[in-house]
């Protein structure tokens, strides 16, 4: 719906700014018929505010050329012009309502959650993104890959200018299927959280306590990256957002195999596992969620997060309960990591911890005691 | 001038000597020294925090900080240089020059006006002492949002405390502000005739007593949520984390027009001197600084417009602040106005006075941009806004701050500064400033969010060019440094009317002013006044 005089000034004035769009300079178009009438509306907001910019300022350059005193400019005495001042007050009053009655237009039709197809809610805690399927049943977690979390260490000594989607990346994208109105909701677990994306037009916090419903209409296929954008602690800067737009068909298959997956993991809490690959398996699942806090050698930080490394917890037999507690129902800034990890993953990172680091306990946990330590707490 | 010889003749009766005279300070002009070179350290406490960031930020990849580190510096700088570089820097011009420019002796409440000063350096110890604690300094941002706040560690209450001192400082001042501009002009000065920046500090005190109690509310709710176990913002407890940020913003926004209504006054003063005009509409000027300063408590959720307002409410708070527009805009044409046809020269206050009706503008622009709540959605919380408040504060308030030095410099110290110092000191502070912060609006528009402390690379360029900026500016601001001090050791002597188009009581004393000034109330006539 737009109006002759905005495609007028789209034709003629907005072509040079839309190449640079792939410098980086300005706003994404995006690939909702949303985030495109928001660029719209930000483009129509930039010129007018430009032209009143520029015939502003060439007044008041006009007038600094003209009227100074080495040119022998005679001050005059007028200081009121009530004429002027009347002018000056309506023509902005009228440039704002102008550019109000899009914007609200605009506003209304964001507004509009309704016939949505699927929902997801997407769920912010430090430091992470947790996707429910809402109609499938199926629930990912979606971390910061492990290439960018190794780069992004303070001595990793590796250039991130070598890589591409550095902090940008992660291990479960999201995936939603193309031209269908899908409805997200935001939510935080911990801390104020905010989910953004800048292709689909809007970013929206994810508040503890509070739901939000936002909507959208992806048209093409495609990734789309986005980042947290609400200060939410020491990672904010490392919970990039992933969506991955494919056809309706790709998506049901997807769906499928998330099912089987989910099938498969819930069998695998039977087996026994042997202390190498436990061993194997928790270093990765450590590397994954437990690096940023604790350190890769298991130091901690001092003061913020108590290392593992030489720890009471991490040491000592009796504390073996405790130390499975502490990973599933978290503690203080310690997350709980009970929903998000499986029987197996929680059993080998633990292995994993007791062991790694000269913690040489030998313990060996089963995902059985796992399932028994979530079957025991009540908190 | 009558009066001239008896303050002369004063001055070296009553002055205090060393330790005791700024420690136990009533005087005014002490006291207002005291406040701007409090001001300068808390700028320069606060600009070694923003080279931290920018160095962090000069490339991709961790380099110099852990990223809690990093978000407390961010926090920290924020605070400082708000609470501790632009609010002290205002409320010392305005004790130096608002007694001056209403022809009253003394601030009305003068011991109130020391202790409003000396709380000030017990404040930032509290709060700068948080860097040195275990778990670090306050790192959830300025704003303090529960509940990550409530993660902060024994900087808490530090913080918390800090901010409460800090409030009853700006209160005492404000009410000392107050007073003394209700009671004490010279008989002959109505409200309508008195200086613009009198009549802008008179607007932010009642903003600053309107708005500080409720940021010491919403303070102390925090605190009682951390240690009393109230839930006032857990949801859990059936609170609500997002009531924080109206009650924050119902101070936040108020405090945005603290900061720059007294710029507004300085440049109001500056371009009149220099055009050799009077002022252009001087009554509409003071209604626009009225009407901005009672829209300001209206405007507060456009700050939180991606919080999950309902439709109606963000409607009704994007129509009030791009409504600010219009009294803003009525500013600037005013001052245009005030230029056309004058006898313009461009002596260092007058290039920071044009500076900043160029640079604020443009920090204006982008806050109309901000303003519509649709395309708020993708600017918000990026570098977009990052560029958008330091053009209104950093281009904006800082410089009329400095233009107002330069301007006051020569009656405060009885000598001229080095004008040509003065004018690389400009230059270089505007190309650098500008090479700082106008390449952050690129950044923000292409989608990096604000308080990372890492990034990926498509963002390189323009952060190494935006973090030279920030280091040439840092090094710029050694120069204001050396050419105070210089003028204050030395110079050529200034004459009582420093300025040749310069109108106003502050200009009928002499340079530089004495000790007590105006303690019999001038005779005012009307081309003595700035405003006549």
């Amino acid at each position: 719906m737009k109006s002759i005089y905005q495609k007028f000034l789209a034709l003629i004035l907005f072509t040079p700014l839309t190449a640079l769009a792939d410098w980086g300079l300005n706003m994404t178009q995006g690939v909702t018929p949303i985030s495109k009438e928001i660029y719209d509306m930000h483009m129509l907001t930039l010129w007018v505010v430009t032209v009143i910019g520029i015939l502003v300022f060439g007044v008041m350059f006009w007038s600094i050329f003209h009227h100074r005193k080495s040119k022998g400019a005679k001050a005059s005495k007028f200081s009121h012009s009530t004429t002027v001042e009347i002018i000056w007050t309506i023509v902005p009053t009228a440039i704002i309502i102008a550019l109000a009655i899009p914007a609200t237009k605009l506003l209304i039709k964001m507004d509009d959650t309704s016939e949505a197809k699927i929902t997801i809610k997407a769920t912010g805690i430090q430091w992470k993104w947790k996707y429910d399927y809402l109609d499938e049943d199926i629930t990912l977690y979606s971390s910061l890959d492990a290439k960018s979390q190794e780069v992004a260490q303070r001595d990793s000594g590796q250039n991130p200018m070598e890589y591409e989607n550095y902090l940008l990346d992660v291990d479960e994208p999201l995936v939603v299927p193309v031209n269908t109105k899908l409805r997200i909701l935001t939510t935080a677990e911990d801390v104020i959280h905010a989910w953004w994306v800048p292709e689909l037009g809007w970013k929206r916090d994810a508040i503890p306590g509070f739901i939000n419903d936002n909507w959208a209409i992806i048209e093409e296929p495609g990734t789309y990256r986005g980042n947290c954008t609400e200060i939410c602690g020491k990672g904010h800067g490392y919970m990039p957002i992933v969506v991955k737009a494919v056809s309706m068909e790709d998506y049901e298959a997807w769906i499928e195999d998330r099912k089987a997956l989910k099938l498969a993991a819930l069998e695998s809490q039977n087996k026994t596992l042997t202390m190498d690959e436990s061993m194997a398996e928790g270093e990765k699942v450590y590397k994954k969620q437990c690096l940023m806090c604790h350190q890769a050698n298991g130091q901690g930080v001092p003061g913020a997060f108590p290392a593992l490394a030489g720890s009471e917890i991490a040491l000592k037999k009796e504390n073996t309960l405790e130390h499975l507690y502490r990973i599933i129902y978290g503690k203080n800034l310690m997350p709980k990591f009970g929903d998000q990890l499986s029987d197996v993953e929680i059993a080998t990172v633990t292995t994993y911890e007791r062991n790694a680091w000269g913690n040489n306990t030998g313990d060996l946990i089963q995902p059985k005691e796992v399932a028994e330590a979530r079957k025991n707490q009540t908190k | 001038m009558s009066t001239l010889v008896k303050d002369t003749h004063h001055d070296h009766d009553h002055k205090p000597t060393g330790l005791k005279r700024w420690f136990f300070s009533t005087n005014h002009k002490d006291i207002g020294t005291l406040y701007l070179i409090f001001a300068l350290t808390m700028f320069f406490v606060g600009g070694a925090m923003a080279m931290i960031i920018r160095a962090e930020l000069f490339q991709p990849g961790l380099q110099f900080v852990d990223p809690q580190f990093y978000n407390s510096m961010v926090t920290i700088h924020a605070l400082v240089m708000i609470f501790g570089a632009v609010m002290p820097a205002g409320v010392g011009l305005a004790n130096w020059m608002i007694p001056l420019m209403i022809g009253a002796p003394d601030m009305a409440l003068p011991r109130m006006n020391n202790m409003s000063f000396w709380i000030l350096p017990f404040a930032f110890a509290l709060l700068l002492s948080t860097i040195f604690m275990q778990g670090g300094g306050p790192a959830g941002g300025w704003t303090m949002y529960p509940p990550l706040v409530l993660q902060t560690g024994d900087a808490f209450p530090f913080l918390i405390f800090a901010v409460h001192f800090l409030g009853i400082s700006s209160i005492m001042g404000a009410i000392n502000i107050i007073a003394t501009v209700f009671n004490m002009r010279a008989p002959g000065m109505s409200l309508m005739q008195m200086p613009l920046f009198v009549w802008t500090w008179v607007i932010t005190s009642f903003l600053l007593i309107a708005s500080l109690p409720v940021l010491a509310g919403a303070v102390t709710m925090l605190l009682t949520d951390k240690y009393f176990g109230t839930s006032f913002f857990s949801a859990a407890g059936g609170g609500d984390p997002v009531l924080f940020q109206h009650i924050f913003w119902f101070f936040g926004h108020p405090e945005v027009y603290i900061l720059a209504l007294p710029a507004f006054g300085i440049v109001s003063s500056i371009i009149p001197t220099f055009s050799r005009k009077p002022l252009f509409g001087y009554a509409s000027m003071v209604y626009a600084t009225a009407s901005i300063a009672i829209l300001s408590f209206f405007v507060w959720a456009h700050h939180m417009f991606t919080v999950g307002l309902p439709i109606k409410g963000e409607l009704f708070f994007m129509y009030a602040t791009m409504l600010i527009a219009v009294p803003t805009g009525v500013k600037v044409f005013n001052w245009m106005a005030t230029m056309w046809r004058g006898s313009m020269t461009f002596e260092t206050p007058m290039l920071f006075a044009i500076a900043f009706v160029i640079l604020f503008t443009i920090g204006g622009f982008s806050g109309l941009m901000l303003g519509i709540t649709p395309v708020d959605f993708q600017y918000h919380d990026t570098y977009f806004v990052v560029a958008h408040f330091h053009y209104v504060l950093l281009t904006g308030a800082v410089f009329a701050l400095m233009g107002a030095v330069y301007y006051w410099l020569p009656k405060w110290t009885g000598h001229m500064y080095d004008e040509r110092l003065g004018k690389i000191h400009f230059w270089l502070s505007t190309i650098a400033a500008n090479v700082l912060f106008f390449p952050q609006h690129f950044l923000g528009l292409a989608g990096m969010p604000r308080r990372i402390p890492d990034y990926n690379i498509q963002f390189a360029d323009f952060n190494m060019i935006s973090s030279i900026g920030g280091f040439a500016y840092g090094l710029t601001q050694l120069l204001f440094i050396y050419i105070v001090i210089k003028c204050a050791l030395g110079g050529k002597k200034a004459k009582a009317v420093s300025w040749e188009g310069a109108r106003g009581l502050e200009w009928t004393v002499p340079s530089p002013a004495p000790f007590h000034t105006f303690e019999t109330p001038p005779k005012i006539r009307k081309e003595m006044l700035e405003n006549g």
